[in-house]
């Protein structure tokens, strides 16, 4: 195994990397099922800048009671004509824990943010992405990419090393998660505040709208929650204690 | 891994966390709203602290063309003198409401009290002879829907200009006729779109959407745009609305997020 300051990688999993790890890891089970519950609260999602029961969704996810309700009492149209936009009162309870569920998403979505911003400006210092995530040339030429999608889908998984010897998926997966999708699930969540959009309204326009970036949000996640599940089966499947006690304890 | 390495390594560990301890103190001072020891309303505070410290809380939040004007659920209560209001909380009707209601509120009055140099009562008719504001923008639901509105009415802080604030003044709470206290402080007050709101889509507001006067706060979600307003009161020390209001009901004060 090579040391830590040569171009093949470093032996072990460092030790910031190792508590970040465990702190993101942390943060998302937390994010997710918060997050979970304030979809319940309205599990409609539109694209553009606002959306609502009296607006057509572009997904009703049967998660809630609150699911496609019906209890509605209209008030009548704004305007004169046909195509005017309405009102209508609420006439029923609505499933709703989002008292305790926001403030936990938001406490729990400092804890993936601080450490999160500290894993990737030690990650460009430190050369951790230089070294083990970006893609050697070596590893683009020739077959090896389709050989290692051909293992994967064969579920030939490599032996763990204890440290972070990374595959060419297994890299592009990190890639992924560090620098796409875990900004993208913060700018999108950022891109729904009232306040921070009336600084940076770029944020919500970026997205096409606060709801667009409601639904991207829900979608980044998606992808989040697929990658941890796969990186689960690989942890397991190229051995589970040996990959934990790397994690953990480092050895 | 050489020693020198590790000795960066967690010199920066503890400068992050330095830092974000200075953040958490800031939530924690006596600046905030109290959180009685729940953890989540000191993560809400640390959420305002930080808001306030990193935001100018001066941006003027998107306004839209009146073709952008979409449908609006009303929600929450929608009439104070009839709705068997929040059954949890067992609140009753207002009867006073009722009464406003039936002389079309023409017997409203909007009283301005607390840390003000000249308290006053305001009628409608009052509030509509100062200088107005429309604006066309969005509200969000902390459920996750949103709607686009036409909003007309006073801006609170020429309201609280003619009262004359005094400069002990750090919060401004609103009593309303469905018994939801709320309150912001001074930066949301003032904010130039934050309107004592009488109108919406070119109308007198409907009553399920408050009548006859509702604040509108664009800062933040829709709960704080509190409907039914009877009394403005500026205070010094921070009024947690008791049983009903955000804190003792598991919500967070702020709602910048």
């Amino acid at each position: 195994m090579g040391k830590s300051d040569s171009s093949s990688g470093d032996s072990r999993h460092s030790v910031w990397v190792r508590i970040t790890h465990w702190m993101g890891a942390a943060s998302f089970i937390i994010l997710a099922i918060s997050g979970a519950l304030i979809l319940m609260a309205h599990p409609r999602l539109y694209w553009g800048e606002s959306g609502n029961d009296l607006t057509p969704a572009w997904l009703e996810l049967p998660i809630s009671k609150n699911h496609r309700h019906g209890g509605w009492s209209s008030n009548g149209p704004f305007f004169e004509g046909r195509n005017s936009p309405v009102s209508a009162s609420r006439t029923f309870q609505i499933f709703n824990e989002n008292g305790w569920s926001r403030s936990l998403h938001f406490l729990a979505a400092w804890l993936l943010v601080a450490p999160g911003i500290f894993y990737v400006l030690a990650g460009l210092c430190i050369g951790h992405f230089r070294r083990n995530f970006l893609l050697g040339t070596d590893e683009l030429k020739g077959s090896g990419f389709w050989e290692d999608v051909r293992n994967h889908v064969r579920f030939r998984i490599r032996p763990a090393t204890g440290g972070p010897q990374y595959g060419l998926l297994q890299k592009c997966a990190y890639l992924g998660v560090v620098f796409v999708g875990c900004p993208l699930t913060v700018m999108s969540g950022l891109a729904m505040s009232p306040m921070i959009t009336s600084d940076y309204p770029f944020l919500s326009d970026m997205f096409g709208g606060m709801q667009s970036a409601r639904s991207i949000h829900f979608l980044a996640f998606v992808l989040l929650l697929l990658f941890s599940v796969v990186h689960v089966i690989m942890v397991i499947k190229s051995g589970f204690r040996r990959q934990m006690t790397a994690m953990t304890i480092g050895n | 891994m050489n020693p020198t390495q590790l000795i960066t390594r967690r010199r920066m560990l503890l400068g992050g966390l330095a830092s974000l301890g200075g953040l958490l103190a800031a939530g924690c001072s006596k600046q905030s709203p109290p959180t009685y020891g729940n953890l989540l309303r000191m993560g809400d505070n640390f959420t305002y602290a930080a808001h306030r410290a990193l935001l100018s809380g001066r941006g003027i939040a998107k306004e839209y063309s009146r073709s952008q004007i979409s449908s609006f659920p009303a929600t929450g209560c929608v009439n104070p003198a009839t709705v068997e209001l929040d059954p949890v909380s067992g609140k009753k009707p207002s009867e006073l409401y009722a009464r406003l209601q039936a002389r079309a509120f023409a017997d409203w009055k909007l009283s301005v009290e607390g840390l003000v140099a000249r308290p006053a009562t305001f009628s409608l008719a009052d509030l509509k002879q100062l200088s107005s504001r429309t604006h066309i923008t969005k509200m969000m639901c902390e459920e996750g829907w949103s709607g686009i509105a036409e909003w007309t009415g006073v801006p609170l802080r020429l309201v609280l200009e003619a009262t004359g604030i005094l400069p002990q003044a750090r919060w401004v709470n609103f009593k309303t006729f469905d018994d939801f206290p709320e309150n912001l402080d001074m930066l949301d007050a003032l904010h130039p779109q934050t309107l004592l709101t009488y109108g919406m889509n070119g109308r007198d507001l409907a009553i399920p959407h408050g009548a006859p006067v509702r604040l509108r706060v664009t800062t933040q979600l829709g709960y704080k745009s509190v409907k039914y307003l009877q009394r403005i009161i500026v205070t010094e020390d921070f009024d947690d609305g008791g049983k009903n209001g955000d804190i003792q009901t598991g919500w967070s004060w702020y709602a910048g997020i």
